[in-house]
């Protein structure tokens, strides 16, 4: 028998891709139980307004509704959604509205009925008469005396101030030659991820036992908090989060149709299904970002920049979600990025408006972070007529300065800065392309190159840097079985959506063991079958879900090998596992099957002293630091003067995740995450008009990039491992996005400095180009 | 989404679509491609109480050459129209239009005839067919009439379709030896309609001037038109780079131009102009004495 590879490191194709390509894999409203219902949500066509009355009795008379039910109805029955991160102002969050709404969106009423026609059919047959009231829209407006209160009972629009000013700013701001000040919108953004949310509850009245399918990133956490809600056992509800197709951060929370149906199964005894349509996704499906920034950043004349300051207006919409004002503190941590830069300081408001709620959008509060540095940096350097390029390079944290402490207190793992931007510059060809730029300007031609220098945060990290009133901290977890016929099942309590960890984790398991990819089984989101997990979101699931793997692994190689050697007769810490064998490390053709040792541990023929019977393993990591993974991306685009639109000609991209599992993995993150960056950047933008009406309320007029609006990649990776897990393993899910949004906006602002254009806010749509170039044109000629 | 209740009725000619257009009244509406119809639908912007799929109708399915005349059925597909060698050979403007539709599975589906009676006012056709100068043929219980392109359009999603007739051919001369077309469209991000589509088709003279000049132009107004002012302030000139500009100058005039947030009024004129002079430039240039 040839001998089996090692995994880890190989582009391994996706084992989870076949099912999916081929439409066998379940997702939830692929489930069908018999005597199903159809529930339909009635939603507030306003943004602000008193509820005078619900109406539900023609709705409740139509044929074939079976329940109707409306806030009042619901009254305490259900517990109010939860929100765990620290605020000074946490409102009460009904499943439906009571009293008030407070966004276009806001659950009203809900019905059940035979059929999902039915059910949207009653929609409309219920009379709420609407008292509307003045909205609040803008984050700054909110904030001033006399504006609409979106909560009454706290007297202001202001959730929490938060400020952090690190040891010396004042000192590092005062060693400044030069300062620049301006300001910086991070736009609203809707995640349209391709499976809108999605829920099936099933109350068995025997067994006194729900079970919830829903389309979530944490299944554990989401059962926890429905026990609260509902005040029932966390061991009577299970919860399964079949396929997921998707959630960018918006479906790690907790939502008012989970709660609405478990309720209404328990009401009725019969299953009941709502699946979210995308007019809804856009609506009450959390968005992301939503930040205007002040910036001062403060510099000498060689380009050194000393100190940040920054007074941030986060919108956090009408009502807090599970993470809703966690956010924006990692905008603020990493605001110094990848710089050595001595001064920080900030502060943050976080505001009601009525507007969705944001939430944890793909890099939540890292995104922020990357484009308020990427975009100081370029204002520094154009400020000071240098390259770009050599003002990060004036300001990088050095190579040999890791583990480094940012003035706010983060410990930095590992990095290596200079040589990811030398590589992405390489690729790129640099010089020969401002070269190419200058010529082509002479030809009324406006190319721009846009340089972004990302690090941020991941593997978040040792629990007591996670709200305390999470249940649940920032470990993870794995059990490992190895099956009486020596196949491995490994259970995660991750979530994967997407990201493709049923392979990578396959892989760790199978270099373990020394068996094949294909014989191992990665199971993951039922929380009556997988111990309890954490989920998946901030890109922490390879570093913390794939330790837990390794470890729990290297509990059972123990167990395996004490078996082994007592078969052998030899000493264990002699042993390696390789090609489906234990084998004596010094001279592996002295070996015993896996199956032997297999059987050995099942049969239990003859105890072995100081070996239970069975193999499984389970293991828990709590991490004892955050990795941090950083990369260069360099974005050439075309600026056409005369309609503003923006062609993207190249992009570069060097990313450092610490080591690879799977490269080809590693690609696809990166990839879908640049397109979502460059999402933001040229056309993406939640809109609301001045009433709090929802503008981008479908994919007719929310402009996601698709495949013909995205360019080729040029991809490559530095690896620079973290200290932090053994693996070495830092998180790549939202780097891509991270690093990308800064990139195309520094391109585009490049590419208009010829008309003396220092600043656009996104999305750069062509108007707002066009219209920056007329305005230019007319301060020339003046 | 789910639409409001409605009855199915499947015609197998036109003549059974007529009568029961006549029957069922103005809850009726006829459905093809349904690309437009079935999402107004879904989101119950549309809530018609009798469907009748005129989609299996194989007389109104067909591309034929008739003498100098080029009739294509109502429920021809934007792909059939897109790579059909005689419409790319005779019609190419209308073949590259139909290109620049949707996406794969939008021209699979999506029909010339629907496209056309359904008048969004962003939609392509319009503009090349417009440009063709093409004749619709409208047909109900009392007979056939024939519509000018250019008196189809009445209004923001209003043609001249009377309620009981059915659009049932678009009929085109061929572009003539030599002519050249461009259809140049700067598209809505989101959906990829037109926000401006321009259609240009010139025919230049012995001397090198331009001889006839048509532009039809979508998107930018609450229906498709003829930009005439440009036509006539290029024809019997060289279309030098100065013509062009000067000629491009009227692409928006007198429009009163849509406004929304992918482009405020003001731009999408200043994209017709520009889109106009571009198209006209493609065409000129691929003109061939």
């Amino acid at each position: 028998m040839a001998a089996l590879p090692k995994f880890i490191g190989e582009r391994v194709r996706r084992r989870e891709d076949p099912r999916l390509i081929t439409g066998t894999g379940t997702y939830v409203d692929d489930i069908k139980l018999p005597g199903m219902l159809h529930a339909a949500v009635m939603r507030s066509p306003y943004a602000h307004a008193k509820i005078n009355s619900v109406d539900l009795s023609r709705a409740r008379n139509h044929p074939g509704v079976i329940m109707a039910l409306s806030g009042e109805d619901i009254g305490d029955k259900i517990g109010s959604l939860p929100c765990v991160a620290p605020a000074q102002h946490v409102p009460v969050h009904p499943v439906l509205a009571r009293g008030k709404v407070r966004f276009v969106g806001e659950p009203v009423a809900i019905v059940v009925a035979e059929n999902p026609y039915v059910a949207r059919d009653a929609i409309d047959l219920i009379n709420v008469e609407f008292d509307p009231l003045p909205a609040v829209v803008d984050v700054e407006k909110a904030l001033e005396s006399g504006a609409p209160l979106v909560h009454e009972e706290f007297g202001t629009n202001l959730v929490t101030r938060a400020e952090v000013t690190s040891p010396g700013f004042e000192k590092a701001m005062a060693e400044a030659q030069r300062t620049l000040k301006f300001r910086l919108i991070n736009q609203r953004l809707t995640p349209t991820m391709m499976e809108p949310r999605a829920v099936l509850a099933n109350w068995e009245r025997g067994y006194k036992q729900l079970t919830l399918w829903s389309s979530t990133q944490i299944p554990h956490l989401l059962r926890s908090q429905l026990a609260d809600m509902l005040k029932l056992p966390e061991n009577k509800i299970r919860v399964i989060a079949p396929e997921v197709g998707g959630g960018f951060g918006a479906k790690l929370n907790v939502y008012p149709e989970e709660a609405l149906c478990a309720y209404l199964s328990m009401e009725l005894n019969r299953p009941v299904k709502w699946i979210e349509t995308r007019r809804e996704n856009m609506a009450a499906t959390t968005h992301g970002r939503d930040h205007v920034t002040y910036v001062e950043v403060g510099f000498k004349n060689d380009g050194t920049i000393t100190a940040i300051k920054a007074k941030f207006f986060c919108d956090m919409g009408a009502y807090l979600h599970l993470l809703t004002p966690a956010i924006p503190g990692f905008t603020g941590l990493m605001a110094t990025g990848c710089y050595k830069i001595a001064g920080l300081s900030f502060e943050q408001n976080l505001v009601f408006t009525n507007k969705m709620a944001t939430d944890a959008y793909r890099g939540a509060g890292r995104p922020e972070a990357t484009y308020l540095i990427e975009r100081t940096v370029d204002m520094v350097a154009a400020e000071l007529g240098m390259d770009p390029a050599e003002v990060r390079r004036k300001n990088f944290i050095p190579k040999d300065a890791f583990p480094y402490t940012t003035p706010v207190g983060l410990q930095f793992d590992s990095g290596n800065y200079e040589a990811a931007l030398d590589k992405a510059l390489e690729m790129v060809g640099y010089q020969k392309l401002r070269q190419e730029q200058a010529e082509a300007a002479k030809k009324g031609r406006y190319i721009g190159i846009g340089l972004s220098t990302y690090v941020e945060i991941c593997g978040i990290g040792p629990s007591a840097l996670l709200p305390p009133k999470l249940k649940g901290g920032g470990w993870e977890s794995a059990t490992i079985r190895i099956e009486p016929d020596c196949k491995v099942t490994v259970l995660t309590g991750t979530s994967p959506h997407g990201q493709g960890e049923e392979t990578t984790f396959a892989q760790i398991a199978a270099d373990a063991f020394g068996v094949d990819v294909d014989d191992v089984t990665v199971i993951h989101g039922d929380t009556a079958v997988v111990q309890y997990g954490i989920g998946t979101f901030g890109s922490r699931t390879t570093a913390l879900g794939g330790t837990a793997v390794l470890m729990a692994a290297q509990k059972l190689q123990d167990k395996m090998k004490k078996i082994a050697s007592h078969m052998m007769e030899v000493p264990p810490e002699q042993l390696i596992f390789t090609n489906r064998t234990i084998a004596l490390a010094s001279d592996p053709s002295k070996s015993i099957p896996l199956q032997k040792v297999v059987e050995a541990a099942y049969g239990y023929k003859q105890p072995i002293p100081g070996v239970e019977p069975g193999l499984d393993a389970n293991a828990f990591y709590e991490p004892s630091g955050c990795t941090f993974p950083f990369g260069a991306h360099v974005c050439v685009v075309e600026v056409d003067p005369e309609t503003g639109v923006v062609k993207v000609l190249r992009y570069v991209a060097v990313d450092d995740c610490g080591k690879i599992i799977n490269p080809l993995l590693v690609d696809g993150q990166i990839q879908g995450g640049i397109a979502q960056g460059l999402g933001q950047a040229l056309y993406e933008e939640t809109v609301y008009d001045e009433n709090g009406q929802l503008v981008t309320a479908s994919l007719m007029d929310y402009a996601v990039p698709k495949a013909t609006m995205v360019p080729r990649f040029e991809l490559a990776n530095t690896v620079t491992p973290t200290h932090i897990n053994p693996l070495g393993v830092k998180g790549v899910g939202e780097a891509g996005t991270i690093g990308s949004t800064p990139a195309v906006v520094n391109a585009v602002i490049d590419a208009l400095k010829p008309f003396g254009i220092r600043h656009l806010d996104m999305p750069l749509k062509p108007e707002k180009i066009w219209r920056a170039i007329q305005q230019a044109k007319q301060t020339m000629k003046g | 989404m789910f639409p409001a209740t409605f009855e199915y009725h499947r015609a197998q000619s036109v003549k059974e679509a007529l009568s029961l257009l006549k029957r069922l009244g103005d809850g009726a509406k006829l459905l093809s491609g349904g690309h437009s119809l079935i999402p107004m639908m879904k989101l119950r912007l549309a809530q018609p109480s009798h469907l009748i799929d005129i989609g299996g109708v194989r007389e109104l399915s067909q591309i034929s050459e008739e003498g100098n005349k080029i009739l294509i059925g109502a429920t021809v597909t934007h792909s059939e129209i897109a790579s059909s060698p005689l419409i790319k050979q005779k019609l190419g403007l209308l073949a590259d239009c139909a290109a620049e539709i949707g996406d794969v599975q939008v021209r699979n589906r999506g029909t010339i005839g629907g496209s056309l009676a359904h008048a969004d006012p962003a939609a392509d056709y319009p503009a090349a067919v417009l440009a063709l100068e093409a004749e619709l043929e409208l047909e109900s219980e009392q007979g056939t009439r024939t519509v000018k392109a250019q008196d189809f359009f009445v209004d923001l999603m209003t043609t001249a379709l009377r309620p009981d007739e059915i659009l049932r051919r678009v009929v085109f001369a061929p572009i003539p030896q030599g002519a050249g077309y461009a259809y140049l469209k700067h598209p809505q991000p989101a959906s990829g309609f037109a926000i401006v589509g321009v259609a240009a088709l010139v025919t230049l003279g012995k001397d090198g001037s331009c001889e006839k000049v048509r532009v039809g132009i979508t998107g930018i107004a609450p229906k498709p038109f003829r930009a005439t002012a440009v036509e006539s302030a290029l024809t019997g000139k060289k279309p030098d780079s100065t013509a062009l500009a000067a000629a491009a100058a009227h692409a928006a005039d007198g429009v009163d131009c849509l406004s929304d947030i992918h482009a405020s009024s003001e731009f999408r004129a200043e994209l017709a102009r520009v889109y106009t002079r571009r198209a006209l430039e493609r065409a000129i240039a691929a003109c061939k004495p």
